[in-house]
């Protein structure tokens, strides 16, 4: 469900950026639901090099299909609809990677997400970025960009938000952000706060580390 | 061929009779099964068929579960019809159920009619035909039965259990009542409870046998008759739900059958009509009609969840069993959304469980037909589980 899949970067070992640092943030034998898992390359990726126990779903058969024929546990299913069934903490982490805003109620998205795993492992495009602010204040029209490709009769992309928004949401909902790290579009890192104002402006992606309030489990 | 149910000749020897020539194993178990139904019924026997070989370490068996009106049979000519296995599509040698690779098993369901103990057998305490005196079972009898035969071959845990429609219920049962013996498990196109629509169209089956004067209320066998017509009406109207309204009208349309216009009468003006008397026709030669009435109720009695409190979810809690669920977007039978439910249930306990919906017009009978995707995915998962299950590529 990559609600938008043209990152072109990939790393050395083939795994796309931003998913190369959502690899590293998972520690080597734990469970893993990977929500929207596209046609699998992340849990392919943790299951051959971290000896991880991987799950996922995701809303398009042929992706579903790949996914079963490799080997991998998939199932057809979305985020609004199917994460309500799992029960809390059956999982280490969940990673949502470039679907958050092809939800319907990120919101009740984030929630699953954090009660589901010990973690959660979110990343979205930042509508913040300049280059987008620049194009609908100079154009007036919707921007169209790399990370954001379609038009706005035909995005999938129904609830975007800025990194400041995303922080905000989880100042709200009470959920804690154990690390956070902004991409540029082929998911390198800045070296950039991620929680100031620069960050919002010139990172085209962010990566969050999350858990529910409380003490870490 | 004959051309209407009508026609058919009485004197047709039963299914039964040729049994002694029959390929395949015949286990007798003597110590009685504790059915559903409260009864202890024993001794019996269970028909099966293997293909394949078990390896050393006796890893490698696949439990073939059939459909309603299968059989042990799965890849090779029936014994009675001589037509082809009802899965050669999927079993032997290089094909996804690999019988290089596994140790197939499949055994005739308790209350079937190729074999194993059911309402045509002979009830040992009179001599006679069982017929309606033979004890109402269940799925989880049937399965019940199967472990016996699992646990005569010295198989302690089964690779994987498999199966389409009822058989796919067969594979919730296992999965459910013996998780540890499972490995793997395959229900395809199947639901854990039996719907309202489901037990209507079994109970018009029913109906139209009981309905055929020479049913004679079960005693068929002993009078010499069969009721042919009734049992041949009762696979027609099951066989339309086997197919989706796509694939009757891409294969039939309003064609008619051998003549140029209407005739005016109640002759099969319609390829489909001809076609539905044929499968009624051809189904009677190799079924007995009590059979029938047996296995259906067993379907309709099934009800996973209800077994467990209400919640399928407790009946799969703790299972370690790898799940791989799979339904045909025609399916109107057991549709998609049974299947999921299933799904849902297993990821509730957060078991392991793929889940695919194969897009094909074929209904619910694409699991027994050449399906690429359906193949394809299938392979993907046994693949996958035999490499955590150490099995060695052929």
């Amino acid at each position: 469900m990559s609600a938008d899949g043209n990152l072109p970067v990939v790393g050395a070992d083939g795994l796309r950026g931003d998913l190369r640092l959502v690899a590293d943030m998972i520690e080597a034998g734990s469970r893993v639901l990977d929500v929207g898992c596209g046609d699998g390359e992340l849990l392919a990726h943790l299951a051959q090099h971290k000896g991880v126990d991987g799950r996922g779903m995701e809303l398009s058969q042929s992706g579903v299909n790949a996914c079963v024929r490799h080997g991998l546990s998939v199932i057809q299913g979305d985020a609004d609809h199917d994460l309500k069934d799992y029960p809390s903490d059956s999982f280490d982490y969940v990673v949502l990677s470039q679907t958050l805003q092809a939800t319907r109620q990120p919101r009740r998205v984030i929630e699953h997400l954090v009660r589901i795993g010990r973690r959660a492992i979110v990343s979205f495009p930042n509508f913040g970025h300049w280059r987008i602010r620049l194009r609908l204040l100079l154009n007036g029209r919707m921007p169209v960009t790399p990370v954001l490709a379609h038009a706005w009769y035909e995005t999938p992309n129904i609830h975007l938000c800025t990194i400041l928004d995303f922080i905000a949401l989880c100042e709200e909902l009470g959920v804690v952000i154990e690390r956070s790290v902004t991409l540029d579009r082929s998911g390198l890192p800045y070296r950039l706060n991620p929680r100031g104002r620069l960050a919002n402006l010139m990172a085209e992606q962010a990566l969050f580390l999350l858990r529910r309030a409380g003490p870490a489990a | 061929m004959p051309s209407s149910p009508s026609d058919l000749a009485p004197s047709r020897s039963p299914p039964g009779a040729e049994a002694a020539a029959r390929p395949g194993y015949r286990l007798v178990v003597e110590e009685p099964l504790a059915l559903d139904c409260g009864i202890s019924f024993g001794p019996y026997t269970i028909a099966y068929q293997t293909y394949g070989r078990l390896n050393a370490a006796r890893s490698n068996a696949v439990l073939v579960c059939h459909a309603l009106t299968g059989d042990q049979y799965v890849a090779e000519p029936h014994p009675v019809t001589g037509k082809p296995g009802w899965w050669e599509t999927m079993v032997g040698a290089g094909k996804v159920l690999d019988t290089e690779r596994y140790f197939l098993i499949c055994a005739n369901v308790l209350g079937g009619c190729m074999g194993s103990s059911g309402p045509m057998e002979s009830d040992p305490a009179t001599g006679k035909p069982w017929g309606l005196s033979f004890p109402v079972i269940t799925v989880a009898d049937m399965v019940r039965a199967q472990t016996r035969l699992i646990d005569h071959l010295g198989i302690e845990t089964l690779f994987c259990v498999i199966g389409g429609s009822m058989g796919g219920m067969q594979v919730l049962q296992w999965a459910a009542s013996y998780p540890e013996r499972v490995f793997a498990a395959v229900p395809i196109a199947t639901a854990a409870r039996h719907s309202a629509q489901n037990i209507a169209f079994h109970e018009v089956g029913r109906q139209a046998i009981m309905a055929d004067p020479d049913w004679c209320q079960g005693n068929y066998l002993e009078r010499g008759v069969r009721p042919e017509r009734g049992l041949a009406v009762a696979r027609m109207a099951a066989h339309i739900t086997y197919l989706s309204e796509q694939a009757l009208h891409r294969k039939f349309g309003r064609n008619l059958q051998d003549r140029s216009a209407l005739t005016y009468g109640f002759d099969a003006d319609f390829q489909v009509e001809n076609y539905l008397r044929h499968q009624g026709i051809t189904f009677v030669e190799r079924f007995d009609a009590n059979s029938y009435l047996y296995i259906t109720r067993a379907c309709d009695y099934f009800d996973l969840a209800a077994e467990y409190g209400g919640a399928l979810a407790n009946a799969f809690r703790g299972t370690r069993t790898r799940f791989c669920s799979i339904s045909f977007t025609s399916d109107w039978l057991y549709p998609t959304s049974e299947n999921r439910a299933i799904v849902h249930a297993l990821n509730a306990v957060a078991a392991n469980v793929s889940f695919v919906e194969i897009a094909t017009d074929k209904g619910h009978d694409a699991f027994l037909l050449d399906e690429p995707e359906f193949f394809a995915t299938l392979r993907g998962f046994l693949d996958g589980c035999a490499r955590h299950r150490g099995l060695e590529t052929p």
